[in-house]
């Protein structure tokens, strides 16, 4: 089902999308404080600006079924086995780059506003476009190791960008927690990696190179491919924040908003689905590991939506519900929709985004506040923020004709219809849609409606954010809405999308059951929850009630407040796993080493003074006990021979 | 001719006594001298048996014997008396000084 | 007439030596002529390894420029030293190394007469070592190593010294000991057996002894070099040493002092005794990976960091220590490669920490906190050495690691995933002791007013972060060299007669790329 592709060779200009980022980084970070903050920040956006360029340019040029490749040199050679950097751009790939540039500049634009007045301004470039580095790799990249290099970087930029305001150890605390509950999905992923290519191996082809995987992919045993997926998904659940290594994320959100926009939203949490379907040739041939992602995807995107319903902190509403819509990107992936899911990714970009950077937005203006029980009536201060805020609102929630609602809705129909799918599935998603819709609006009318309940002095001070901000708000709130009629279903006017990445994909799979009229009853059905959710949010919170205290209160308040704590995951995971491994560490530490082992060597040693202690009486020091020694040795020998004779 | 046991019983009493004489004593002067006892006891024992096999070597030999007895006396002397002079004793139990 | 005898690699020995003995003739106040005689001779040293660098042949897997001369031919001891691609690079990290010691060491003001004169002659010792042939050079040289680092942990060391010192030199010279006998009986068995009596290597490698014999030997000499790697449970001596150590002297013994133990498994116990090694492996497999994880969880409980940095040592080496006993090319490679690694990692690791013992005379954790504002080069550096460490894509540990576990999954998958939980342990203990030192606020008093690294500091760090990054992003050039003497020491290895291969189906042996 899959088209074949034949490579054209692109001259050196794919390097330079990375490369350029890169270069302004370093250049950034040795003469940044020369430059000053306003031509740093300028060169940085720059540079991203240069490589969206080259990203629409190779888009343009990219045929159809094509694929450009840029091989740069070898990295690692040992025996057969070979890496080469090498990059590759196909139509998954394009998209995308133009989604990492595209929305990773309008990130920097906004950047240059929103961190404008803080010291660490130039130092917030070098690691925003190291990140794009690292990223680009990651995306263009043409074999898995590569792509593990990008993945890892990313990370490495993440823990920097997470923790960024460091004076404060609560950041950086969520820096380290994020990098290394990263590094245990990457642990996975790695022995992930060596078991794919030590099977191929075993058959006599060394290689991580996609095309080369995809043409030999039928070597491996299914129970193999079964269990390489299965380690390969480990490390896509830590990167994209899945059950039960997503408890990262809500924490990340103590890095700025930018950065929680940028790489918590649009780009690096992605990269788990972007990696399953860029080896979609191997999933597919693993059911059971797929069913797993379905489960796992729809479980995480439920259980983030209930958390999200509760929170006060702006982010981490948006924290939970972005680790709720890649669970939606992985229930897609799950059923073998790849394209819905990287189609859902691309539109959740620019909604969340969108989102992020306006409650940035909000925050700024509100100089630094992020409960929103602190804030409200903010619609009239803040006009541009509120209407971008509206449009990415009912992105997400699926209001008809956003993009949410082509993205969301190809997945809930697929999780029906879709031979993988099933009817659970579907509900789950479906109930989900609801619960978005109810915690989205319920935050817009938090923030925006009612009265002010700022304190005074913040009151004062509310202001709109500079056009810097406000500009890259429109861009995104205008493809929160168009992105999506990429994707539109057979019976309007069709997609594109699917398309555009079916040399890849191979199309869309056959309904196995469901018809038109399935179809579009399910999306009125999902129409239909979302604005009961939204009417919800509208009673509880658009205006003053007692609808939400009466619902806290319920039950004796207990369901509340477990899903105001996020389910006491964190202080499970505390009790279970991060106690017991200190407690033995520290017992090794200093009981073990010093005591057992050490003592052992210490022990010989003191053995040997024991012993020392007690011969050394023989030494008195009086001449005639050693006389007397040698009479008796002498009479001893005399003795012996004499036997002999 | 006296026979041969009697003059080897002599030497070995000699030669007892001055053993015990060197372990015992507790002036460096007496040890001294005992062990010229030790030292007569074995010339003894080789003239003896010079006279009773006949032949010179073992004459010769008491020679030898009796030079490094009065070489050794000579130096052991010297040494005690240095040592009285530092310590105002000669009893070899007061002279610990190489122990533990 | 007779052709001079000593080439090349005898004079990168005499170098330090003739250094040394200049330097006794400097009268004892001139210190600033002292660092610069020491200076210039090991500057002289690296640079005559480069030149010995371009004389290799990296598409040979055999000794190069090996010079032969009778030393004592009764026993049949000759001087006999070679270079191959697997100790060229050792070769190449100590010189390059030892400037940026003695550059380090500019804080010692006491004796330091007799301070760079131990220094030198360690140089020597180490570089024998490394190109040493003949058994019974290589072991003087293994000895002559032990007395400067004893005096200079000694001497120059911190509250500690003296047992510190005392701990390493007869813990090590215990193994050694046991070798020695191995060494000789080896010798007499050759002369037994073929009526020539040698210490000469490359023809005890020919010797194909019995099993049972095997063993012993092997027993003997590994015993010795576990120590010195050290392999878990003989690394108690590694924590003291380097706490109380002077700063250069602990970074002249992580970066290169470990690595002779493990050269000498690659270089003596492997494939002088192959049947044994194969045996042995799995046993050495388990305890590298215990050393591995053992090593990373004391690690992160500790409150000085240089002893935190010790026990990343022992974690580091168990992989080494697993690449080198699957026995395959990836894996080997990549240990050897970890080597070199290490070696700057760790040595950048411990002169971060010299610097800031020379600011603050502490190296508790909880003395620092927030140093990032005062001090953003030192803070940068330390970020990167530490992500070299733990083993990011793109700086150098990253390939080395890669390898090995590459090497290892297609010979013990198990134990392979267990070694690769090291990745996440590594994380935990540095990112760890990075956050307490570096970030959250500055309430220290005593941190306000530090300087952050002046020109001489920075020097020193340089090239060992050029090559970091340098290593990460291009290692072929190293890999290349390696490959051939590997592949000829793999070749001895399953040269025996009838030996069952541990390993299956790998990638390398014969290959038609030919070493670039």
């Amino acid at each position: 089902m899959v088209a074949t592709t034949q490579a054209v060779a692109t001259v050196d200009l794919l390097r330079w999308m990375p490369l350029i980022p890169l270069l302004a980084s370093l250049i950034n970070m040795f003469f940044g404080a020369r430059l000053g903050r306003k031509t740093a920040g300028g060169l940085a956006c720059a540079a991203v600006l240069a490589s969206f360029a080259i990203a629409l340019y190779v888009f343009w040029l990219l045929p159809a079924t094509g694929m450009f490749r840029d091989t740069v040199y070898t990295w690692i050679e040992s025996g057969s086995f070979q890496v080469k950097l090498s990059f590759q751009v196909d139509a998954l790939t394009a998209v995308m780059l133009l989604v990492v540039t595209g929305i990773g500049f309008l990130i920097h634009i906004y950047s240059l506003g929103y961190m404008g007045h803080d010291e660490g301004m130039v130092r917030f470039f070098v690691y925003l476009n190291l990140f794009i580095f690292f990223m680009l790799l990651l995306v263009m990249g043409d074999n898995l190791l590569v792509l593990f290099i990008g993945w890892e970087g990313v990370g490495l930029c993440s823990y920097l960008l997470i923790g960024f305001w460091y004076h404060d150890h609560a950041n950086t605390i969520a820096g380290n927690k994020a990098f290394i509950v990263n590094r245990i999905g990457d642990f996975g992923f790695v022995l992930g990696i060596l078991l794919l290519i030590t099977e191929l191996g075993r058959q006599g082809i060394w290689t991580l190179n996609f095309m080369e995987l995809q043409q030999h992919v039928n070597l491996l045993s299914p129970e193999k491919i079964t269990l390489i997926t299965l380690l390969l998904f480990v490390g896509a659940a830590g990167k994209s924040a899945q059950i039960p290594l997503f408890v990262w994320l809500p924490d990340a959100m103590a890095g700025p908003t930018p950065v929680s926009a940028l790489i918590h939203a649009a780009t690096m949490v992605t990269a788990g689905a972007y990696m399953t379907a860029r080896l979609h040739f191997l999933f597919v041939l693993a059911p059971e590991t797929l069913s797993l992602i379905a489960t796992i995807g729809a479980a995480t995107a439920f259980f983030a939506a209930t958390v999200a319903l509760t929170q006060t902190d702006i982010k981490r509403v948006l924290a939970y519900s972005t680790v709720s819509q890649l669970g939606y990107m992985f229930v897609a992936i799950g059923i073998g929709a790849f394209s819905a899911a990287i189609f859902h990714l691309f539109t959740h970009a620019f909604f969340k985004a969108c989102l992020f950077l306006g409650s940035g937005s909000v925050i700024h203006a509100l100089d630094g506040e992020q409960d929103m029980r602190k804030m409200g009536g903010l619609k009239a201060y803040l006009p541009t923020t509120y209407w971008t805020y509206v449009i990415a609102t009912l992105a997400i929630a699926g209001a008809p004709f956003t993009a949410g609602f082509f993205s969301k809705d190809s997945i809930i129909w697929q999780a029906y219809s879709s031979p993988l799918g099933s009817t659970e599935l579907w509900f789950i998603g479906w109930v989900t849609a609801g619960l978005t819709a109810f915690y989205m609006f319920r935050q817009l009318f938090l923030v925006f409606h009612g009265e002010c309940r700022a304190d005074e002095h913040v009151k004062a001070h509310i202001h709109e954010s500079p056009a810097v901000m406000t500009v890259p708000l429109v861009v995104l709130a205008a493809g929160s809405i168009f992105a999506g009629w990429l994707g539109a279903p057979e019976y309007l006017w069709g997609s594109l999308w699917d398309q555009w990445l079916q040399p890849i994909f191979g199309g869309v799979h056959e309904a196995a059951h469901g018809s038109l009229t399935d179809e579009i009853n399910l999306t009125l059905l999902t129409l239909a929850i979302g604005g009961l959710g939204f009417l919800f949010a509208y009673f509880a919170y658009g205006r003053a009630s007692k609808l939400p205290d009466r619902l806290a209160s319920l039950a004796g308040g207990g369901p509340y407040r477990l899903l105001l704590h996020k389910y006491y995951i964190d202080e499970l995971y505390d009790v279970l796993i991060v106690r017991p491994f200190t407690y033995c560490s520290r017992w090794l530490a200093q009981v073990f080493d010093p005591g057992v082992i050490d003592g052992l060597v210490n022990g010989v040693a003191k053995a040997a003074r024991g012993f020392s202690l007690i011969w050394r009486e023989v030494q008195t020091g009086n001449v005639q006990h050693y006389l007397a020694g040698f009479l008796a040795a002498t009479l001893a020998l005399l003795a012996y021979f004499l036997k002999q004779q | 001719m006296v026979p041969l046991e009697y003059y080897l019983i002599l030497s070995a009493v000699i030669f007892a006594i001055g053993v015990i004489g060197v372990l015992v004593r507790r002036n460096l002067i007496v040890v001294l001298m005992s062990i010229e006892l030790m030292l007569n006891a074995v010339n003894l024992t080789f003239i003896a048996f010079s006279r009773y096999l006949g032949s010179m070597q073992g004459q010769v030999i008491v020679f030898f014997v009796m030079a490094v007895a009065a070489a050794e006396a000579v130096i052991g002397l010297a040494i005690v008396i240095s040592v009285f002079r530092h310590r105002r004793s000669l009893d070899p139990q007061e002279m610990q000084l190489l122990k533990w | 007439m007779a052709a001079f005898p000593f080439g090349d690699l005898s004079l990168l020995l005499a170098i330090p030596v003739i250094g040394a003995m200049l330097l006794l003739l400097i009268p004892r106040q001139k210190s600033k002529a002292h660092f610069t005689c020491a200076l210039l001779f090991t500057s002289l040293a690296f640079l005559w390894s480069l030149n010995i660098l371009n004389q290799f042949d990296g598409g040979k897997g055999e000794m190069q420029l090996v010079e032969r001369v009778p030393w004592m031919r009764f026993y049949g001891i000759e001087y006999l030293v070679g270079i191959d691609g697997i100790s060229l690079f050792l070769v190449l990290l100590t010189t390059f190394l030892m400037p940026i010691a003695i550059l380090a060491s500019w804080s010692v003001k006491d004796k330091i007469k007799e301070y760079l004169f131990f220094m030198l002659i360690l140089e020597t010792g180490m570089l024998g070592a490394f190109v040493a042939l003949d058994l019974f050079l290589f072991y003087v040289f293994w000895e002559v190593m032990l007395i400067p680092m004893y005096f200079l942990i000694g001497v120059w060391g911190g509250p500690r010294r003296i047992y510190a010192a005392v701990k390493f030199v007869l813990y090590t010279m215990a193994g050694s000991l046991l070798m020695l006998v191995a060494i000789i009986y080896l010798a007499t068995r050759h002369a037994q057996l073929t009526q020539v009596l040698t210490f000469d290597l490359l023809q005890l490698y020919d010797l194909h002894l019995p099993f049972h014999e095997q063993a012993w030997l092997f027993l003997a000499f590994a015993l010795s070099f576990a120590i010195k790697v050290p392999v878990f449970p003989f690394h108690t001596w590694l924590p003291d040493a380097h706490v109380e150590a002077p700063t250069a002297g602990s970074v002249i013994l992580a970066a290169i002092l470990l690595k002779l133990g493990t050269y000498g498994f690659v270089r003596f116990a492997i494939p002088l005794f192959p049947a044994a090694a194969l045996a042995a492996a799995p046993v050495i497999i388990a305890l590298a990976v215990v050393g591995i994880i053992y090593g990373a969880l004391v690690a992160m409980m500790q409150a000085d960091i240089k002893k935190l940095v010790a026990y990343s040592s022992v974690s580091h080496l168990g992989f080494v220590m697993l690449g080198l006993f699957v026995f395959n090319l990836q894996g080997v490679q990549g240990g050897i490669y970890q080597m070199l690694n290490h070696g700057l990692s760790t040595g950048a690791l411990f002169l971060l920490v010299g610097m800031i013992y020379d600011r603050r005379h502490t190296r508790m954790i909880e003395d620092f906190g927030g140093l990032w504002k005062q001090l953003p080069v030192f803070s940068a550096l330390l970020l990167l050495v530490t992500f070299s460490s733990i083993g990011l894509p793109g700086l150098n540990g990253f390939v080395g690691e890669f390898l090995i576990l590459l090497g290892a999954f297609a010979v013990t998958p198990g134990w392979t995933a267990a070694a690769a939980t090291g990745m996440i342990l590594s994380a935990i203990y540095m990112l760890w002791m990075f956050r307490r030192v570096i970030f959250g606020p500055l309430t220290k008093p005593e941190n306000q007013k530090l300087k952050d690294l002046d020109r001489r500091e920075i020097l020193i760090l340089a090239p060992v972060v050029a090559l970091i990054i340098f290593m990460g992003v291009y290692p072929q050039p190293f890999l290349s060299r390696v490959k051939p003497s590997v592949d000829l020491t793999l070749k001895r290895v399953f040269a025996v007669q009838g030996m069952p291969t541990a390993v299956n189906t790998t990638a390398g042996g014969e290959t038609k790329n030919d070493g670039r």
